[in-house]
C-alpha cells in the first residue's frame, strides 16, 4: 500500500504501536485513501456488500445459538424454536434468510458494474479474480445455508445439486459420498453442511480483506476508465465516500426491510414450510432465484455431464474475462457498440434466470401452442429452447463478442483525465 | 438526479424481476373468490373474534384428522392470538387457555412408578395429535396422510386463499372423469387428470383429486358470537385461524416494520442531505 496519509501518532500509545503494529496508521490510510471523485452510485455496492457480509455473520452467529443440526430436530428448531419461541427469532431469521437474497442482488449489480466499466482490466485482474472467488464461496455458503432448515426444498435441492457432481467420471461418486457422509442425503449431510456453512463466511471475510487490499494497490477504477493522474482527480475516502456509501446503504436497507417485514416469504418457496420427507418428491424442485440462470444453462444441455460442465464453465468465463477482453479502452461509456452487446448480455442473464424457474417443456408463448418444429428433444416453442439460445449468447459474449469487439470497435474519444472531459461540450451535456 | 433515480429504479427492478420469476415458477391454479382478509396489506391485523371462531372450526372438525404439532395451548393466549387477554401478564396464566388445555389428556410418565399415564393438559403442553404416528394416520384415511396444519397456510402457494378454495371448492366431477374410490374431485387441488379423462384430450378439467371428504357444510359448527355459520363463513374463519397459526408474529412484524421504515426514511434523508452538503464544492461529473 502506498503511503498517502498525513497520520502522525500523537499519543504515547500510538507511537508505541506505530513502531510495532501500525494498526492505527492502517486505519488512517484506509480512511484517507485517495478515491476518484467521479464514482457514481453503481460504485456504492462494494460498501453495501461489506454491510451484507457483516449482517449475515452477526445474525448467523445468533441463529446458530438456537439451531439444532439433525434430521429430527432441524425443522423444529427453526419453525417452532426460532420462529415462535425465541425472542425476536422471526426478525433475526428474517434478516438472515432475506439477507442472502439481498447479498446476491448486490453482488450481481457489483459484478455487472465491473464488467461495464472494465474494472477487471490491468492492473486489476487479481482484484477481479479475488472477487470471483468470493462469489464462488458465496454460492457454496448460500446453498448449504438453504439446506439447514431441512424443509422439503432444502432436502430435495441438496439431493439434486449434490447428485450433479456424480456426473463426473471416476471422481464423481467418491465426491458425492464424501459430501453426503454416506450413501444418501441424511443427518451426516446436514451436520457437515452446518459446519461448512459456519466456516465459509469467515473464509469469505478473509478473501474480502485480500480483495480490498488488491483494490488499494492500483486504487479504484472509475466511470471514465481513465486512471487517476493527479490529486485533483481524487477525494479522501472519508468523509466523501463514507457518507455517499452510507446513503446508498440506507436506501438499500429500505428495500431489504420491505422484504423482511412485509414480504418475508416472497423470495423463498412454500414447499420449505413442509418438513423434509425423503419419500415425497415436490412437484417442482427449483433452486433459489440467484442460482436460476446457472440452473437454466444446466438444463439447456441434453447430456448430464456436459450440462454440469457448461454450468461450471459459465462461472469459469468470469475468471477468464480479464484475458478475453482485448480492448484498450476500459469503460463502455466510450464503447458504443460494446454497450449494446453488454445490455443484451444483462437481459440474457435475466432471461436465463426466468427460464430456470419454468418447466423446460412448457411453451414460452402459450398462445402459439406447439410449433410442430421438434429440434433434438423439444418443440421450438419451449423454455428449453429459449434457454439454449440464451446459453449460446452467454458463452458467445465471453468467447467471441468480447475478444472480437475489443479489436474491431472504434471507441469514442477518451478524456485525458478524470478532471478534464475530452470535449468542452461533454461537460455541458451532463446533468 | 435523473441518473440517480435510474440507478435506484434498476436496483428495485432487479428485485422485482427476481420475485416475479419465482412467482411464475409454479403453475397458476384457480383461486376461489374470497373477500379481502383483515390481515392483508402493510397495516393488516388479525380479527380476534374470527380467530376464535376459526379455532372452534379447527377443534371441532379439522383436529379429528389434522395435527398441529408446532402449537402449544399457551400460544392461543399469546399477544395477537385468539384468546389473548391483556389482563394476564403471561399466556400460561390465561384462564381460558388453561380451561382449553385441561380438556385434553396428555401422555406422560408417572414420576414415582415410571408407568405411562394420562394427565390433564396445561398451557405449556402442545396440541394433541389425532393419530399416534404416520402409519396410523394413513390407515385411518384410506392411505392418505392429513398434513400437519401448523404451517399449512405458508406451505401452500396462495396461503389462506388456497385453503378457502379447497374447502369451499368441492365440485361434482365433470362427465367423462373417472374418480378413483375414496377420492374427491376438487378443481383447486393440484394435479394432472389427463389419465382419468375420457373426453377431448385438449379439454382435460383443471384440478385434481383429494382424499379428504368435504370437511365443512352449512351449520356444521355453531359460533358462540352468533356469526353466520354457512360453509363460506366457516371456511373463511378457519383459513384466518390457520394463517395466524402459521404466522403468529405477523402483527409484531408489521408494527416493527412501520417503525423501521420511518427510521430508515428519515435516516436516509439525513444522509442524503449530508452528502449534498459535503460534495457541494466538488465537481465530480
Amino acid at each position: 500500500m502506498t503511503a498517502h496519509t498525513t497520520y502522525e501518532p500523537k499519543t504515547a500509545i500510538e507511537r508505541w504501536l506505530d513502531t510495532r503494529l501500525p494498526i492505527v496508521r492502517l486505519g488512517a490510510e484506509v480512511l484517507e485513501f485517495p478515491t476518484p471523485k467521479n464514482l457514481n452510485y453503481w460504485w456504492t455496492f462494494g460498501g453495501i456488500l461489506s454491510f451484507c457480509l457483516a449482517t449475515q455473520i452477526v445474525t448467523g452467529i445468533v441463529l446458530a445459538m438456537h439451531y439444532q443440526a439433525g434430521g429430527a430436530s432441524a425443522f423444529l428448531s427453526v419453525e417452532q424454536g426460532i420462529m415462535r419461541d425465541v425472542n425476536y427469532g422471526w426478525l433475526i431469521r428474517g434478516i438472515h434468510a432475506n439477507g442472502a437474497s439481498m447479498f446476491f442482488i448486490a453482488v450481481y449489480i457489483h459484478m455487472f458494474r465491473g464488467m461495464y466499466y472494465g474494472s477487471y482490466k490491468a492492473p486489476r485482474e487479481l482484484l477481479w479474480l479475488l472477487g470471483c472467488v468470493i462469489y464462488l464461496l458465496m454460492m457454496a455458503t448460500a446453498f448449504m445455508g438453504y439446506v439447514l432448515p431441512w424443509g422439503q426444498m432444502s432436502f430435495w435441492g441438496a439431493k439434486v445439486i449434490t447428485n450433479l457432481l456424480g456426473a463426473f467420471p471416476i471422481i464423481g461418486k467418491p465426491i458425492t459420498t464424501l459430501l453426503w457422509g454416506g450413501f444418501a442425503v441424511d443427518d451426516p449431510t446436514l451436520n457437515r453442511f452446518f459446519s461448512l456453512h459456519y466456516l465459509l463466511p469467515f473464509l469469505i471475510a478473509a478473501v474480502v480483506a485480500l480483495h480490498i487490499w488488491a483494490l488499494h494497490v492500483p486504487g479504484n477504477n472509475n466511470p471514465t476508465g481513465v486512471e487517476v493522474k493527479s490529486k485533483a482527480d481524487t477525494v479522501p475516502f472519508h468523509p466523501y465516500y463514507t457518507v455517499k456509501d452510507g446513503f446508498a446503504i440506507g436506501v438499500f436497507l429500505i428495500l431489504f426491510a420491505v422484504f423482511i417485514f412485509y414480504e418475508p416469504d416472497a423470495l423463498g418457496h412454500a414447499d420449505n414450510f413442509i418438513a423434509a420427507n425423503p419419500l415425497v418428491t415436490p412437484a417442482h424442485i427449483v433452486p433459489e432465484w440467484y442460482f436460476l440462470p446457472f440452473y437454466a444453462i444446466l438444463r439447456a444441455i441434453p447430456d448430464k455431464l456436459s450440462g454440469v460442465i457448461a454450468m461450471f464453465g459459465a462461472i469459469a468465463m468470469l475468471f477468464a474475462l480479464p484475458w478475453l477482453n482485448t480492448s484498450k479502452v476500459k469503460s463502455m461509456r466510450y464503447r458504443p457498440t460494446s454497450k449494446v452487446y453488454f445490455l443484451v448480455f444483462v437481459v440474457v442473464c435475466l432471461i436465463l434466470g426466468w427460464c430456470g424457474a419454468q418447466l423446460p417443456d412448457d411453451a414460452v408463448i402459450p398462445a402459439l401452442g406447439k410449433t410442430g418444429i421438434n429440434l433434438i428433444d423439444s418443440d421450438l416453442n419451449s423454455y428449453v429452447w429459449l434457454s439454449r439460445i440464451a446459453t449460446a449468447y452467454y458463452f458467445a459474449y465471453f468467447l467471441l463478442i468480447t475478444p472480437i469487439l475489443g479489436l474491431r470497435e472504434t471507441p469514442l474519444p477518451v478524456p485525458d483525465s478524470i478532471s478534464k472531459p475530452v470535449l468542452a461540450g461533454e461537460a455541458a451535456k451532463k446533468d | 438526479m435523473l441518473r440517480k433515480l435510474t440507478v435506484l429504479a434498476a436496483a428495485v427492478g432487479l428485485a422485482f424481476v427476481a420475485t416475479s420469476a419465482l412467482a411464475a415458477s409454479t403453475k397458476e391454479e384457480p383461486v376461489a373468490p374470497s373477500a379481502p382478509w383483515s390481515f392483508d396489506g402493510p397495516f393488516g391485523t388479525y380479527d380476534q373474534a374470527q380467530l376464535q371462531r376459526g379455532y372452534k372450526v379447527y377443534r371441532e372438525v379439522c383436529s379429528s384428522c389434522h395435527s398441529m404439532n408446532l402449537l402449544a395451548f399457551r400460544n392461543l393466549g399469546d399477544k395477537g392470538g385468539p384468546f389473548w387477554d391483556p389482563k394476564y401478564k403471561s399466556s400460561v396464566e390465561n384462564g381460558y387457555v388453561k380451561a382449553i388445555a385441561k380438556d385434553y389428556q396428555i401422555a406422560d410418565i408417572d414420576r414415582d412408578t415410571g408407568d405411562a399415564i394420562k394427565r390433564p393438559g396445561t398451557p405449556a403442553d402442545h396440541f394433541v395429535a389425532p393419530f399416534a404416528n404416520e402409519a396410523a394416520a394413513r390407515a385411518s384415511n384410506g392411505g392418505a396422510l392429513p398434513p400437519d396444519m401448523s404451517l399449512l397456510a405458508r406451505a401452500r402457494e396462495g396461503g389462506p386463499d388456497y385453503i378457502y378454495s379447497i374447502v369451499t371448492g368441492y365440485h361434482p366431477a365433470p362427465a367423462g372423469l373417472t374418480v378413483p374410490a375414496g377420492k374427491f374431485y376438487n378443481p383447486y387441488m393440484q394435479g394432472d387428470l389427463s389419465s382419468f379423462w375420457k373426453g377431448d384430450p385438449n379439454k382435460v378439467p383443471v384440478g385434481g383429486f383429494i382424499a379428504m371428504p368435504p370437511p365443512l357444510a352449512d351449520g356444521k359448527v355453531s359460533f358462540d358470537d352468533k356469526s353466520p355459520s354457512d360453509l363460506k363463513a366457516e371456511a373463511r374463519d378457519v383459513s384466518a385461524f390457520l394463517m395466524w397459526a402459521a404466522d403468529p408474529k405477523m402483527e409484531e412484524r408489521k408494527q416493527t416494520g412501520l417503525a423501521v421504515m420511518i427510521f430508515l426514511l428519515v435516516f436516509s434523508g439525513i444522509l442524503y442531505a449530508s452528502y449534498r452538503t459535503l460534495w457541494r464544492n466538488i465537481d465530480h461529473h
